[in-house]
């Protein structure tokens, strides 16, 4: 329906600066997102993903620097940049008492829709996020998962051309994560742009075409999910012995045949860092040799906090104590 | 690199009709609530029938030589306190809602920035006008004698108006207050006060000398007094009058102040 140019951004924003008092809660951070694209805002807990969010949202007003969300300033043309977007946060965005259909309606109605349209919109945004079943039910009486395509179906009503996700999986079993995602993609595919908040770095990858890692308020990387990968090495291969006593022999032989690498032993498993593509299928031949019979061989991406300890040398500061304590110290 | 101006309806700051409709689908969304938890009204019903009770069996002997004396002279009192004590519930609610995130959505969509609390408002005067007939309702059980319909009418209209201006002071301490904890306190040490100190309960003359002064230009008293002559007997015009300048005044000062420390609330 419109005409924009595709190689245009829909969002700008440059040394973007937010402070809370002494607190530099977003510090002097650029960075741009194509037009149907999306971009992930990647970081641990407090780095200033969702006060970024806010200033762009037009909730909050920036300190410093400027941004431009579909051409318009975030400050001076704040009603046309709420005519734009969509929010999705980890607030209480829903109406608990209303039905999902009622609070689907609302916003039809608040955003000018005649009742009939207003209704067809809610029934339409009910069908697609798989709720209708649900529709006349309270929203207190909806699962995790539910809530949050609730959530998103609400920011949708207006049918906005940009859309905020503040870590819209952040709290979701693993099902619900993946159909989210699924949501994401299709709205991606019509021609939305996303910027979406995580502390996955599975989730960047799944969704996102650029990712800026942010912390303490910085932009401390950016890059495509591959160039980020490639530059953190960022795999980590899980082997766990059928038998829990060869678990010895497992980390030795890794240590003997791969002397770089550094195994953990952690919950009768060993975890190693990957960078190079022939250290798997070379495990699993030495392992098969050996005959040290696996119940687990899993090459997954590093976590948040493994590529956090590659840009910075430091760990997450709000990382689970449990998970901290699995680490080596470095 | 310059953004490209995505071509969609990108409007500008809604007009006042249309800040008039959001409004009232704001409104609607409370009336839903109602709807869906309808135990609210009863809870909102509580109090005054508990006031009105407990005011003219216990107190009414004592103060105006038997009960029906006093319920006569009481009652268009305790509707006035009664409402300005409801309007409590406005800041409450707007303090629980914005420390939830709830206005966050509001404040993302292109909608007036007075919408949602205005619209909270609005809706809340519709528990006032419950409160109100549940007053007069049991009231006319006591053996109330109304002076006419017309004055029963009217005095719900008074009410609501003081009510609406009132409300804004109330909104003022949601937004500041941390806590909804502190709204009440913040409410009740203004408001218990304010209402005994006026002709809500008891003839003024009675109070020594500069409470007496007080209790004179108090807005509650002009309130109540427009309320008994409205509903039993009594002057009117007067009272009427000053209840509208006291409206009209703690409306202007205090709405634009609670729309100020709101848009405040956002950076």
């Amino acid at each position: 329906m419109s005409h924009h140019d595709p190689n245009g951004n829909a969002i700008e924003i440059e040394g973007l600066t937010k402070r809370f008092g002494d607190l530099v809660a977003v510090d002097d951070v650029d960075l741009t997102a194509r037009t149907g694209t999306v971009l992930g805002l990647l970081g641990p807990n407090g780095a200033g993903k969702t006060t970024v969010v806010r200033m762009l949202a037009t909730l909050s007003e920036p300190t410093a620097g400027t941004a431009r969300v579909g051409g318009y300033d975030i400050v001076r043309h704040a009603p046309q940049v709420r005519s734009l977007i969509g929010l999705t946060g980890q607030f209480a965005g829903i109406d608990e008492l209303l039905t999902g259909e009622e609070n689907l309606r609302f916003i039809g109605r608040l955003l000018g829709m005649p009742t009939k349209d207003a209704r067809a919109r809610a029934n339409e945004l009910l069908a697609q996020f798989n709720l209708s079943d649900a529709a006349d039910k309270p929203a207190k009486a909806y699962s995790g998962g539910m809530r949050r395509r609730l959530d998103l179906a609400a920011s949708l009503v207006g049918r906005p051309r940009i859309l905020f996700l503040d870590e819209p999986t952040t709290g979701l079993d693993p099902r619900a994560r993946g159909e989210l995602w699924g949501l994401v993609r299709d709205l991606v595919a019509d021609g939305t742009t996303v910027l979406l908040t995580t502390q996955y770095l599975e989730e960047a990858d799944q969704l996102a075409h650029e990712i800026v890692v942010i912390d303490r308020g910085k932009v401390i990387a950016t890059g495509t999910p591959t160039q980020l990968k490639a530059k953190i090495g960022g795999q980590t291969l899980r082997i766990q012995p059928e038998d829990h006593d060869r678990l010895d022999d497992l980390r030795d032989l890794v240590a003997q045949r791969h002397p770089g690498l550094e195994p953990m032993v952690e919950a009768g498993a060993i975890t190693i860092g990957v960078n190079d593509d022939n250290v798997m299928p070379a495990l699993a031949a030495d392992l098969r040799d050996r005959g040290i019979a696996l119940t687990e061989f899993h090459l997954g991406l590093s976590s948040l906090d493994e590529v956090f300890l590659t840009l910075t040398g430091r760990r997450t500061e709000t990382d689970e104590p449990e998970n901290a304590t699995e680490e080596p110290a470095t | 690199m310059t953004a490209a101006t995505i071509e969609a309806p990108a409007a500008g700051r809604p007009g006042p009709g249309e800040t008039v409709r959001q409004t009232l689908s704001m409104a609607w969304r409370q009336m839903v609530r109602i709807k869906h938890n309808p135990f609210e009204l009863v809870d909102l019903s509580l109090s005054p029938i508990m006031f009105l009770l407990l005011f003219v069996y216990v107190f009414g002997g004592q103060m105006a030589g038997s009960t029906s004396e006093y319920l006569q002279y009481v009652l268009g009192g305790l509707i006035a306190q009664n409402a300005i004590f409801l309007t409590m519930y406005t800041g409450t609610g707007i303090n629980a809602d914005l420390r939830k995130g709830v206005y966050d959505r509001f404040r993302s969509l292109p909608i007036a920035r007075s919408a949602p609390l205005a619209g909270k408002i609005f809706a809340d005067l519709f528990k006032q006008v419950w409160s109100i007939a549940i007053m007069l309702g049991l009231g006319l059980l006591m053996g109330f004698e109304l002076r006419n319909v017309a004055g029963a009418l009217l005095a719900t209209v008074v009410v609501v108006v003081f009510a609406l201006a009132i409300s804004w002071v109330s909104v003022l301490m949601g937004v500041l207050a941390d806590s909804e904890e502190k709204v009440q306190i913040y409410a009740f040490v203004v408001i218990m006060p304010l209402t005994f100190t006026s002709s809500a309960f008891v003839n003024v003359n009675t109070m020594p000398g500069v409470l007496r002064h007080w209790a004179n230009v108090n807005p509650v008293t002009h309130l109540a007094d427009a309320m008994r002559g409205l509903l039993s007997a009594g002057p009117i015009a007067q009272p009427l009058m000053w209840t509208a300048v006291w409206a009209a005044a703690i409306l202007v000062v205090t709405a634009p102040l609670a729309m100020h420390a709101y848009r405040k609330k956002m950076v």
